[in-house]
């Protein structure tokens, strides 16, 4: 680079006073941003990139401060500047834009109005002038009727809408550098591309340098020039895009690489070149033998919620009301199978269905209409309520998607591995149930010694290995992922993508794999089932739905998914 | 994946986990907080009182000598003697065990009643919830205060009958707080895991449901106490529930009231400061109850 | 707005229903002869027949509530033994002092709880902070009829500097001519500035005992609220994009912290009207307090009754004008629901 960085980051070390004495979240980190130039900053969790984009703009929580180092903007040293100086770069020098974009927003202000309060504090404009420089915010980054949502709130908006008006908030006063902390993670991918596309759309358009802060190396690669990787606060890599996937130098690098879920890939490639070289067991050949009944038959699956019906109660008595609204169907009349020793792909974007689906194959949810035949015998005649006193339950279960919210606070893991073995095993006495217990750990990689602890000690890896020991404690015939993986970190998620499919070859079990990542959904599945709207829009085998699909959604999400050069 | 500024120390991988027997943590908890120590201690000293306190005072707290009336503290009162010559402190330390009493009999009907009606409403929902809905909300409606003074009217003038109204009013407290905590834990996934697990609706309501919310609704019970001391006291203090000469804290007040005006303070004061330092008590409590049975903390 | 409005109405009314309800179950469970209740210690068998017959006690329990609801309509609750007149007529007499009394302890409550609240969760570990804390668990524990008693030793016998707690007016002092019934605005009203003072001196105390009691609860609402919302998202933006600290914590913070110290204000004032009938024991104030007070000395049960009905009736037309102010600070309630 021989013109001067924007940004320039030298030895910074950022120190968090804590009750175990100080941490340092970021240590010694070099890192430098130029005019015009898009840098993604990619690790993953305690990484300390987030930290690190505070740290610049200046929003540390109390307990952390700069330790060491310095931070250059356009030839302003950021760390001794005073804080007045810093108010008035914040929003007008440098924007940031975060996750969670309707929590980002002011809940009882309207968007328009707070768009007018950031340009009326950088002097972007006077109150006369206000109103019509806002609208025109919102105009840039393409929301459709501005001057309508200009009075709008944002919980009137969808997340889509509310992440364009942040948008909008941080370009109010046309920044020099715009830092985005993970700007699109939990949206729906399509939403995603739409978002990162109108980014980098409106910086290039004006020049501005960008800070992409993500977890995500295909994201980083697909959209900037050049990538930062950190982990555990020192940055181990910097390089351009191009060249982190061709040539990674770094041993970390090369393992957040390869567990990136990409086309082309076996499930085994995920993990660390040194893990040790098991011979991936080719996968059973799955014999499409219509004469043997399949595991699981789902036949004209439906699910309603009713409308709360419009008008007053003295409407309704006197029979004036109007004709109710047609009930909402979450789950629209579908049909598939899983045979034995399958692997089923259940894919779609939020609200398309799948988890109802999932909750009434399970039965924790009672289906309006439709059969599900487990085994030979239909079970969505038995309400959920029962269900679990059936000696079917311990048939079918389900690893869920969060870690934390899917184990019990005051039980250790032991005790929340066994419940299952408790209320419907054989096994009793102390010492047996703990032998049990101990098996089931090492069956899934959990250190022994950890299942006497709580919930709020293990990592989550670690919650996500007792979620799975749980689930097969019994030896299930069927078990369902409900997105097993969405809260881990890449390089954990690759572990326990590879867990699961050992697992299941050696217990001989079938999955239904839940899921929005088509990449990862490519590397575990037999076959695959697209939903949209509660309906089934595409089926057939991985290979077929992922690498030539037929219908349009389909296609569209597929290249909604960011590709990293390769 | 919501890493903010903070920092989240790295959770311990190879290390033991430290002993965390009830004592040790409790003393952990007590060395971290000095004042919750001073509110145990308060309260083994008001448990001490209100067993023993009969038994070990100077004086009959009944027992009237008119010629030593109205007396300042002094050695031979600590503090002083009212209109009748009764030795206050004797007087004051009795009446702990009363007002004691009335406050663990409400809180534990109302915590039975109340805290099962939430649970049950909050976890079942349907017509359960609204009926437990519509009685709280009824009960809401009235200050509290005043509907206790109306229940105590009615029912007649007896300690019983303020006990059985301090429960009501406080039931829609805890049916709130029972409920709010059931309703959030309905959804959670270990209860949906539960269920997976073979667990009938009340097997799982009885043991993962109640344990979880064990730790709110021992603070709101630690909290509660000190008000339904306040409460019983502030109808003493109007006429109402303990009739002279039965010592209790609330009449001794009202009974020093008509004396303040005149200087002779110590009649109403020192009553008056047993009831502060008994609230206060409990309130501390709650806190250091809180810390001492949740699993989080225990590190 | 209007349908915010009309749809909190109709939430009031199973309230007032349970509420009716609720007063005359009360009066049926008396031990005893419920008619002897009423007539009095002095009444003689005639009179109590009397009233039995008046109050239909020989009819089954629903003809009686239906009378029981019929006199309500009619502004009926009954005749005090005591004074002799009808219950509704010296509730309406003394409301008005009970009102003044509240209302001004209230606003002192809030000039001191809202900024303490404030500023403590703004600067957190603070000296302010800690008071504030102090404020709040000191404030849950007193009784109010102590802090009442205290502070008139203290500021009457001890520093003079009180007057005598005696009700309303010193005697030499009369009633300026009522026009809201609250001394404070009538003397301004009447342009009568000795009247004032006089009433000022003598409502100072017994606002002071109810603010201090009410203090606690919205100091610790206030800053609880406070630390939440600064620790929000959204405050999180505005910081980010550069507002003063000004329009951050004012017009960003603060709004929002302020809708739950808003609901709070019903628990507040649940507190309040109970305190108010302590506190008028102890300042000798004619309001509706000691009058329920007095009649239960001298058991006369007409006006217990109508000061239980009056007060909760009051009671839940307070709330509904707490939550309609809720709904125009929070807009999410006045649009979807």
């Amino acid at each position: 680079m021989t013109a001067k960085p924007l940004l320039d980051v030298k030895n910074l070390t950022v120190e968090f006073a804590t009750r175990r004495g100080k941490v340092q979240a970021v240590k010694s980190i070099d890192i430098e941003v130029g005019k015009g130039e898009t840098v993604a900053i990619v690790g993953e969790s305690g990484s300390g990139k987030s930290v690190t984009s505070y740290a610049v703009v200046r929003i540390l929580d109390r307990a952390g401060r700069v330790a060491e180092g310095s931070i250059g903007f356009s030839g302003i040293d950021l760390v001794g500047a005073s804080e007045a100086q810093m108010r008035d770069l914040r929003g007008r020098e440098i924007s940031m834009i975060f996750q969670n974009p309707r929590a980002a927003l002011n809940p009882i202000r309207k968007v328009g109005k707070q768009i007018e309060d950031v340009l009326l504090q950088h002097v972007q404009a006077t109150r006369a002038t206000a109103r019509e420089k806002a609208i025109e915010a919102l105009e840039k980054v393409r929301i459709a009727r501005p001057q309508e949502r200009y009075d709008a709130y944002p919980f009137e908006l969808s997340g889509g809408m509310c992440q364009r008006v942040v948008i909008a908030l941080a370009l109010a006063c046309q920044p020099q550098l715009l830092i985005a902390d993970e700007p699109t993670t939990g949206l729906d991918v399509t939403t995603q591309k739409a978002v990162m596309d109108l980014i980098v759309e409106l910086t290039r358009e004006r020049g501005m340098s960008t800070i992409l802060i993500t977890h995500d190396l295909g994201l980083a690669a697909a959209y900037c020039d050049k990538v930062v990787v950190m982990e555990k606060g020192r940055v181990v890599e910097t390089a351009d895009a191009a060249e982190i996937f061709r040539n990674p130098q770094h041993a970390y690098t090369r393992r957040l690489m390869r567990a990136t879920p990409r086309v082309g890939m076996a499930l085994h490639d995920l993990l660390p070149e040194t893990a040790a070289k098991v011979p991936a067991a080719p996968r059973p050949q799955v014999v499409a033998n219509d004469k043997v009944a399949p595991l699981l038959l789902v036949e004209n699956l439906v699910k309603e919620y009713p409308r709360p019906a419009a008008g007053s109660l003295l409407a309704k008595l006197t029979g004036r009301s109007e004709p109710e609204k047609p009930a909402f169907r979450a789950v629209d009349g579908i049909g598939f199978t899983v045979r034995r020793g399958e692997t089923l792909g259940l894919v779609g974007e939020s609200g398309c269905g799948k988890s109802t689906t999932s909750m009434m194959v399970n039965r924790l949810l009672d289906p309006t209409a439709g059969r599900i035949v487990f085994d030979g015998q239909d079970i969505g005649t038995i309400p959920a309520r029962q269900f679990a006193l059936t000696p079917l339950r311990r048939r079918i279960q389900m690893v869920f998607q969060d870690p934390t919210d899917s184990l019990n606070p005051r039980f250790t893991a032991e005790r929340a591995i066994l419940d299952p073995v408790l209320r419907m095993g054989t096994i009793r006495g102390r010492d047996a149930l703990r032998a049990r217990c101990e098996e089931l750990a090492t069956l899934v990689g959990l250190p022994v010694e950890l299942i006497d602890r709580f919930p709020h000690q293990l990592s989550g890896g670690q919650k996500a290995r007792v979620g799975i020991a749980r689930a097969i404690a019994l030896d299930p015939d069927l078990v369902i992922l409900d997105e097993p993986t969405a809260a881990l970190d890449v390089s954990v998620q690759a572990v326990v993508l590879n867990l699961l499919e050992e697992l299941r070859q050696r217990l001989r079990m079938s999955y239904i794999f839940v899921s929005h990542d088509l990449n990862v959904v490519r590397l575990l599945c037999d076959r695959v089932i697209v939903m949209r709207g509660g309906r089934i829009v595409e089926e057939g085998t991985a290979e077929a739905v992922l690498g030539a699909p037929q219908d349009e959604y389909t296609k569209e999400l597929l290249t909604a998914i960011p590709h990293p050069p390769l | 994946m919501n890493d903010m500024s903070k920092v989240e120390p790295p959770p311990l991988r190879f290390e033991a986990p430290p002993s965390t027997s009830l004592l040790a943590h409790a003393k952990h908890i007590v060395a971290e907080n000095p004042v919750t120590g001073l509110a145990f201690g308060l309260f083994a000293l008001i448990l001490f009182a209100a067993i023993f306190g009969p038994l070990v005072v100077p004086y009959d707290p009944l027992a009237s000598n008119t010629s030593s009336a109205l007396k300042p503290p002094s050695a031979a009162h600590w503090f002083g003697t009212d209109q009748l010559g009764r030795d206050i402190f004797s007087r004051v330390v009795t009446a702990t065990r009363l007002d004691f009493t009335i406050a663990v009999a409400s809180v534990a009907l109302v915590f039975l009643l109340g805290g099962l009606a939430g649970v049950a409403a909050g976890f079942f929902g349907g017509w359960v919830d609204t009926i437990v809905g519509r009685v709280a909300d009824t009960i809401m409606a009235f200050p509290l205060f005043v509907l206790a003074m109306g229940i105590v009217a009615a029912l007649g003038n007896s300690v019983t009958n303020i006990v059985i109204a301090t429960a009501i009013i406080n039931f829609p407290l805890y049916a709130r707080v029972a409920r709010a905590e059931a309703n959030v834990r309905r959804g959670a996934g270990f209860v949906q895991a539960a269920r997976l697990s073979g667990n009938s609706e009340w097997r799982l309501l009885l043991t993962q449901i109640v344990p979880n919310i064990m730790p709110i609704m021992a603070v709101q019970m630690s909290l509660t106490m000190g008000y339904a001391i306040l409460n019983a006291a502030g109808l003493s203090f109007i006429g109402l529930g303990v009739r002279p000469p039965t010592p209790e804290w609330g009449i001794m007040v009202a009974e020093g009231a008509s004396f303040i005006v005149s200087g002779e303070w110590w009649i109403a004061f020192f009553p008056g400061l047993a009831l502060m330092t008994a609230v206060f008590c409990f309130n501390l409590l709650g806190d250091g109850v809180r810390d001492l049975v949740d699993p989080q903390r225990r590190n | 707005m209007l349908g915010l409005i009309i749809a909190r109405l109709k939430t009031t009314i199973p309230s007032i229903l349970g509420v009716i309800i609720v007063t005359f179950l009360l009066t049926r469970v008396l031990p005893g002869d419920t008619a002897a209740y009423f007539a009095g210690p002095a009444a003689t068998p005639q009179a109590i027949a009397e009233i039995r017959g008046k109050l239909g006690l020989d009819q089954p329990l629903p003809v009686q509530f239906v009378s029981y609801v019929s006199a309500l309509v009619k502004g009926d609750l009954g005749q005090s033994l005591t004074t002799g007149q009808p219950v509704t007529a010296d509730l309406a007499q003394r409301l008005p002092a009970s009102a003044e009394l509240t209302l001004f302890g209230l606003l002192i409550s809030m000039a001191i709880a809202l900024p303490l609240g404030v500023l403590a969760a703004v600067r957190q570990g603070s000296w302010i902070d800690h008071l504030c804390r102090i404020v709040a668990t000191a404030g849950v524990s007193l009784p109010v009829f102590f802090t009442g008693l205290l502070l008139v030793y203290v500021f009457y016998f001890i520093l003079g500097w009180a007057p005598a707690p005696l009700g309303r007016l010193d005697v030499f002092f009369s009633e300026p001519p009522r026009v809201t019934g609250f001394l404070l605005v009538d003397s301004v009203i009447a342009r009568d500035p000795e009247t004032f003072r006089a009433a000022l001196s003598q409502i100072l105390l017994p606002a002071l005992t109810l603010a201090i009691f009410s203090l606690a609860p919205i100091t610790r609402m206030t800053r609880a609220s406070m630390l939440a919302v600064l620790g929000a998202d959204f405050v999180r933006t505005a910081r980010a994009s550069g507002l003063s600290s000004r329009t951050v914590i004012g017009t960003y913070a603060f709004r929002n912290a302020m809708l739950p110290v808003v609901t709070t204000l019903g628990m507040v004032f649940s507190f309040l009207l109970g305190a108010n009938v302590l506190v008028e024991k102890v300042f000798a104030w004619p309001g509706v307090g000691s009058y329920a007070v007095e009649a239960l000395i001298a058991s006369d049960y007409a006006p217990i009754q109508g000061f239980v009905l009056t007060m909760a009736i009051l009671y839940v037309a307070l709330n509904l004008a707490i939550d309609i102010l809720y709904g125009v600070i929070d807009p999410r309630v006045r649009l979807e629901g």
